[in-house]
């Protein structure tokens, strides 16, 4: 229904939807579940003009007394997160969401807040400590006619239940020849630059591209938090949903009109990238956490180099939709794949290997890369080493540019 | 606690009572009369036959490798014919006789070890999951289905099958766990047939299996997994527990693995030869043969017919699987998902264009 893969409707989305400035590093105390709430992060994080200034206008109720219901609100991607989830489980009575502390806690990062107080405790399951039998018994509800939405803490934790994913889950509808469909969407946050303790900074997107059966994708802006998760809850395939916690708190204006109310030709399908940001003398293709950095990057590109830098979104890492990037490539001649995760046998490899194969005359210098070190994650006082920043981008761009 | 419930001994005499056990296991067969102890005989006389014509077809190379289930007959046809039509049973990949209790087409058992599918049968109709290989994993798709029950209001109970070794999996403890605090309707029933390929029950833990339900809080019971009266007795007891809202049962079904693991096994590197000869002693068929000739019930010619039953249940599989062709080469491109990617269909054109253009 919504998980066209159809590579037709890669879109401009206005360069102002995800703008918000970083948070800053958080104390790695202060990750436990006490601390970061959208009360107490929120407001002191995101300075005044980190909302796109046409989006302002729409903010809140009406000051005249009778709050208006308004589709158009400024939501940070968590509460985007939020927004989407709850439209999700109006929708569909079969829509369950388990995880560790999602129910009273709302989450660690209250991207459930308020669900279970209002669905209830059948519906929104506050699980034991298992990741495996997270995921396990999301596959057995589904099998029974449940719509679960597993939340994973941290990226850092989903090894443990590393094969109920890609050995059950991916595969059970191709070993049952199509009769059994799973529609488990799994949401892990991820990525680094909250200056967490280890295990919580991680990206592991590229083992799950690599098991087939699976969907995966991210969201960058709120907009996009809070239709992707609709889209993906409604998928009938296991999604990967994949959340960049360091962007958690940024604003943007989002349509808040609930997947179900929503004309399909309004949406952007699950698997389509985006243009970002147009540009004409280089590619920046980046996903989740980096489209911001990237973001920046172009802007120090315009006015500091005088090039335009054209920026596309992923959203869907798996399958790729990789048409716009062949189009914009055959374009501009050069790019520079961005993100956080290690390089070796990565999303960025992938990429590199097949626009060479679909554009390799249009080239006019080799894929370049900008992405996390092939290391263990670091100490939370190295990550800004690690991470991918605009210095590091732009070098690339240098480097593209000297062939 | 109780040790061992056994309601046939090995030399096929009926145990009048239950000797101090807490609950009356007796009662759940009180209304199993010869008639249906003849056909849980026919049931077990069956796939034991299906099971030598699948050691027999992997050794004229037809199959690529069997799972015999020889010896734990009893366990699966005993619990089996426990399940009732809304019941849901996640098997391992040795539960032939599960599968045949579901009416479960053996052929698609026989296809899987073919090589011609990656199961076949539909989970749903017969109330029977696919084969799990990755040994424990199914116990956890068993507490969430049975949520799942809880939670839509359904009659029926999951029951999950694993063996000795597969207890000492994570998945397994995690099941354990999430199905007690759940209350899940679901029966755990590990067939304990002493090895895990070449490693013994002691190697897997210090305490027997049924001891470990203690732990999480619930209910368990050590069964003699040969003696299939008992076997229906104490299943029929841990489905009403588990549907009554007690919360998840385990059963300990003790039995043993008479043949190779599988036919690419050599059980005579690690274990003796007098071990398995001492088993076949307490053969489940055999008991339960004994025990109904003795009470008349079972006459020769009703044995030979039984025998010329499964004979030709076993030629008419064999005819069916020799004639199973293999799937057709694009077949191997449908149903990674329910909405083909633009990847695979890319990659299945790309086949198919190739394929096309070879002489």
């Amino acid at each position: 229904m919504t998980t066209s893969d159809t590579a037709t409707g890669a879109a401009t989305g206005p360069i102002g939807s995800i703008d918000a400035i970083d948070p800053g590093p958080v104390d790695p105390d202060s990750i436990g579940p006490d601390s970061i709430t959208p009360d107490s992060i929120t407001p002191g994080s995101i300075a005044p003009d980190s909302v796109a200034p046409d989006s302002v206008g729409s903010v809140g109720p009406a000051t005249d007394g009778e709050p208006q219901a308004s589709p158009r609100q400024t939501l940070t991607l968590a509460k985007a997160l939020n927004t989407g989830l709850l439209s999700a489980m109006a929708a569909d009575p079969k829509v369950v969401i388990m995880g560790e502390d999602v129910g009273k806690l709302g989450g660690v990062f209250r991207i459930t807040d308020g669900l279970q107080a209002r669905f209830g405790e059948d519906r929104v399951i506050d699980t034991p400590l298992a990741e495996s039998a997270i995921v396990g018994t999301a596959i057995g509800l589904a099998m029974r006619g449940f719509r679960p939405v597993c939340e994973i803490q941290f990226d850092g934790f989903v090894y443990p239940a590393f094969d109920q994913i890609v050995s059950q889950l991916a595969k059970l509808h191709y070993r049952s020849a199509g009769r059994i469909r799973l529609p488990v969407t799994i949401r892990i946050p991820y990525g680094g630059g909250i200056g967490a303790v280890e295990h919580h900074s991680e990206s592991p997107e590229a083992y799950f591209c690599h098991t087939a059966g699976l969907r995966v994708v991210t969201c960058s802006s709120p907009a996009d938090a809070h239709l992707m998760i609709q889209q993906a809850v409604a998928s009938d395939d296991p999604v990967i949903f994949l959340e960049p916690k360091r962007r958690y708190w940024e604003k943007g204006e989002v349509d808040t009109t609930p997947l179900a109310s929503m004309p399909g030709q309004e949406q952007l399908a699950l698997h389509t990238a985006r243009v970002v940001r147009p540009g004409a003398d280089a590619t920046l293709v980046a996903y989740g956490p980096m489209v911001r950095t990237c973001l920046d990057a172009a802007q120090v590109a315009t006015e500091d180099d005088d090039r335009s830098l054209e920026v596309i979104d992923l959203r869907s890492l798996s399958p790729l939709d990789l048409d716009p990037v062949v189009e914009s490539v055959r374009r501009t001649g050069r790019l520079v794949v961005v993100h956080e995760a290690p390089s070796n046998v990565s999303l960025s490899s992938e990429i590199a290997a097949r626009v060479t194969e679909q554009a390799f005359y249009h080239l006019e210098s080799p894929v370049l890369r900008v992405t996390g070190f092939d290391t263990p994650y670091p100490p939370a006082r190295l990550e800004d080493h690690y991470l991918p920043d605009v210095d590091r981008i732009l070098d690339a761009v240098d480097r593209s540019f000297g062939y | 606690m109780t040790e061992l419930v056994q309601l046939l001994t090995p030399d096929g005499r009926r145990i009048a009572s239950d000797s101090g056990q807490e609950t009356d296991y007796q009662a759940f067969v009180a209304d199993v009369t010869d008639d249906d102890l003849l056909g849980l005989l026919r049931d077990m006389i069956i796939v034991r036959r299906l099971d030598d014509e699948g050691t027999a077809l992997q050794r004229q190379g037809e199959l690529c490798l069997w799972a015999s289930l020889r010896g734990q007959e009893a366990a699966q046809v005993g619990s089996g014919r426990a399940l009732g039509p809304s019941d849901m049973a996640f098997p391992s990949y040795r539960e032939h006789g599960v599968a045949w209790c579901r009416e479960v087409d053996p052929l698609h058992v026989f296809g899987l070890f073919r090589g011609t599918s990656l199961g076949g049968w539909d989970p749903a109709e017969h109330g029977f999951a696919l084969y799990a290989i990755v040994v424990g994993s199914q116990t956890l798709h068993a507490a969430g289905y049975a949520m799942g029950i809880t939670r839509d209001g359904g009659d029926g109970a999951a029951i999950s099958y694993f063996g000795d070794g597969a207890s000492s999996e994570g998945d397994v403890s995690e099941a354990f766990g999430w199905a007690s605090v759940f209350s899940a309707p679901l029966v755990f029933f590990c067939q304990n047939n002493q090895w895990a390929i070449s490693e013994p029950y002691r190697r897997q833990s210090r305490v027997p299996v049924y001891q470990r339900a203690r732990g999480f809080g619930f209910p368990s019971v050590r069964v003699d997994g040969n003696d299939v009266l008992a076997t229906l007795a104490v299943t029929r007891w841990a489905l009403r527990q588990a549907r009554s809202g007690g919360g998840p049962v385990l059963v300990e079904a003790l039995t043993y693995r008479i043949n190779p693991h599988t036919t690419a096994d050599d059980p005579s590197r690690y274990r003796p030869a007098d071990e398995v000869s001492s088993w076949r002693m307490r053969d489940p068929i055999e008991r339960l043969t004994i025990h109904l000739r003795a009470r008349g019930a079972l006459t020769d010619e009703r044995e030979a017919g039984l025998a010329a039953e499964a004979n030709a249940v076993a030629a008419d599989l064999r005819a069916r699987c020799l004639a199973l062709p293999d799937p057709p080469e694009a077949a191997l491109f449908d149903h990674v998902q329910v909405t083909e990617n633009n990847l695979v269909a890319a990659e299945r054109a790309a086949f198919t264009e190739l394929r096309g253009a070879l002489p």
